[in-house]
């Protein structure tokens, strides 16, 4: 039962990025002075000419970043959610986001699980901020093949992204024949009881949760979402058709991110129920991981019991 | 040293005719920023018609020297500074910030050629300028980045941060024109004057890019010979970015204007367009006016 392990994202950013450079001379890491967490140390030692230390000043190294961008480098920017976007807004909104520049914004630690460090580290709205900024495309892959993938291919096309790393190891949700597209959702199991859309990496978890309301005879379509914009709102609407019922389940808060985007998309297309599971509205705190999924209802086991409630609430 | 005067008599009066243009487009637009462009004018007619390596009708040449005004409030100055030296016609500038405009009320990179970044948000395109520098030294490209703040921007803790790597990564590419006109929107109360209190008391902005370890120049922001020599002696550092902190006068070459924190972003009247308009003047039609 379950997935097999895998790799923290984290490292899947670092080794790529690097394999990448070594064929693009444009490619360069701009560091707010995490690259020993975020992921992209082994870039420094690879790359040391293309590594680029902005110390513990995010607003500037997201300005850094535009200004590099517009002589045709690629800069991909190693931060924490919490401060590449918290912390650098403005520098995203007004120098990368409204010119539409080559910048590739990472998040790294993104959701609850950021290594025993409590709120301050925790930003549960960094989605739903990054997916209201026009021309970003918002991307949060759920395994280590597929953040393979969406690396190369957010480093490949023009513009403007946002993409969530997460810090500790999780397991592999695809296969080695699995294709990552941007823009396009997949379904990673069939059912007609109820739909359940989430991303990132909570959707290995989702889809762990969907095995063990199976045992109990409840059959749910998973519905993986790794680009929340642009959304892909064909397969969101399909994905409802299947069951009349969908659940939204993110590691991040219930306000405004894939939950928000896929009630907004359903509400315009295929009105039906929609409840958001995720981060209520409230902050974060220290813990175990383990502690923190249950306690937060992220985990497998606590997502299949309040998916099974909220079944039985619907049908009585 | 007859011709080098000639040229700075001939930049003085594209100067005057930018405060005009200045002038014209705040009120035809009534609304707009007036006293920041009005300090701005000189240096950046010095720029523009002197000190730049660039191609007006190929704006986006590669290795132009690039500039970023980062007081962006200021657009106004520069479009007509973009636009007397060829970049679209002279025209144009009654369409500032009408709807549909190239001419933004900030400047927009994807609006306009010509502009190598958009700002607005104070402090933001000083960043992307050390950005630029950086990315000229990555890829060995040997143009020169001028960026122009507000000695009220300096406020703003990104003008630090991007202090701090500008010297670490000994951006000497990289030229910062401080415009020190002593005034920002509305600034200190001042106890016992009518006017305001400037930001930076007068060494104090030198002190603090001096203890970030830049190379430190002053110059009266309305001499044209002496900013034009600033400048080329700010590009010539080596081993260190340098900052040219401008004296300047908020509201300069309008009587009324100068000096006056309320007209940051005032609309003439029309009486105050005519007065203005007059003191800008040609000095040969001031004469024959008076």
């Amino acid at each position: 039962m379950g997935l097999p392990p895998g790799k923290a994202l984290r490292a899947v950013l670092g080794e790529t990025l690097v394999e990448l450079a070594d064929k693009d001379p444009r490619l360069v890491v701009v560091d707010g002075d995490v690259a020993s967490s975020s992921g992209v140390e082994s870039f420094e030692t690879v790359h040391p000419e293309r590594f680029l230390q902005m110390g513990i000043a995010e607003q500037n190294m997201l300005g850094v970043a535009a200004g590099l961008s517009t002589l045709g480098l690629i800069p991909v920017v190693s931060s924490f959610a919490c401060f590449s976007v918290g912390r650098a807004f403005d520098s995203i909104r007004v120098l990368i986001a409204q010119p539409g520049l080559n910048v590739k914004i990472t998040g790294g630690y993104s959701g609850l699980l950021t290594g025993m460090t409590g709120q301050t580290h925790q930003i549960f709205n960094d989605v739903a901020i990054m997916r209201t900024l026009a021309k970003v495309t918002v991307l949060a892959p759920a395994d280590e093949v597929e953040a393979r993938q969406a690396v190369r291919a957010m480093v490949a096309t023009d513009g403007p992204f946002y993409m969530q790393v997460t810090r500790e190891a999780s397991p592999v949700l695809f296969g080695d024949d699995y294709r990552f597209e941007i823009g396009k959702a997949v379904r990673v199991r069939e059912g007609p009881d109820v739909t359940l859309v989430s991303t990132g990496v909570q959707t290995t978890r989702v889809f762990e949760a969907a095995e063990l309301l199976a045992d109990g005879g409840v059959e749910a379509t998973v519905l993986h979402v790794p680009t929340i914009k642009p959304l892909d709102v064909e397969a969101i609407v399909e994905a409802a058709r299947a069951s009349g019922f969908v659940v939204v389940v993110e590691e991040q808060s219930v306000l405004g991110g894939l939950g928000g985007a896929v009630a907004e998309a359903l509400s315009d297309r295929y009105p039906v129920t929609i409840k958001r599971l995720g981060i209520q509205d409230t902050y974060g705190e220290s813990g175990p991981n383990e502690l923190l999924l249950e306690k937060y209802r992220l985990s497998a086991g606590a997502l299949a019991e309040d998916v099974r409630s909220l079944l039985s609430r619907r049908r009585s | 040293m007859i011709e080098a005067e000639a040229s700075t008599s001939q930049l003085e009066a594209v100067a005057r005719r930018v405060r005009r243009e200045i002038v014209m487009a705040i009120a035809h637009a009534k609304g707009g920023h007036l006293g920041g462009p009005l300090s701005a004018t000189d240096i950046l007619t010095a720029l523009y018609f002197h000190v730049l390596n660039l191609r007006p009708e190929d704006p986006d040449w590669p290795d132009r020297d690039r500039f970023v005004l980062s007081k962006g409030h200021s657009s106004i100055a520069l479009y007509a500074v973009l636009a007397l030296r060829g970049y679209f016609p002279v025209g144009e500038l009654a369409t500032f910030d009408a709807i549909d405009s190239r001419l933004q009320g900030h400047p927009d990179m994807t609006a306009l050629p010509g502009l190598d970044m958009s700002t607005g948000s104070l402090g933001l395109g000083f960043s992307a300028a050390v950005g630029i520098a950086l990315g000229a030294k990555l890829s060995h490209r040997r143009f020169t980045t001028f960026v122009m703040v507000g000695d009220g921007e300096c406020n703003e803790g990104i003008v630090w941060e991007g202090a701090h790597i500008a010297r670490r990564y000994s951006l000497d590419n990289l030229v910062v024109i401080v415009d020190k006109n002593d005034l920002q929107q509305f600034c200190w109360h001042d106890p016992g004057s009518a006017s305001r209190r400037a930001p930076y008391a007068d060494a104090e902005l030198r002190d603090q890019w001096a203890a970030f370890g830049w190379a430190v120049s002053d110059v009266n922001g309305h001499d044209m010979a002496a900013v034009i020599e600033a400048l080329e002696a700010a590009r010539a550092v080596e081993g260190r970015p340098a900052v040219v902190i401008a004296h300047t006068i908020k509201g300069k070459g309008v009587s009324f204007m100068e000096g006056n924190f309320r007209w940051h972003s005032r609309v003439p009247t029309d009486e105050e367009l005519t007065t203005a308009l007059a003191e800008l003047a040609e000095p040969a039609l001031q004469t024959a006016e008076a």
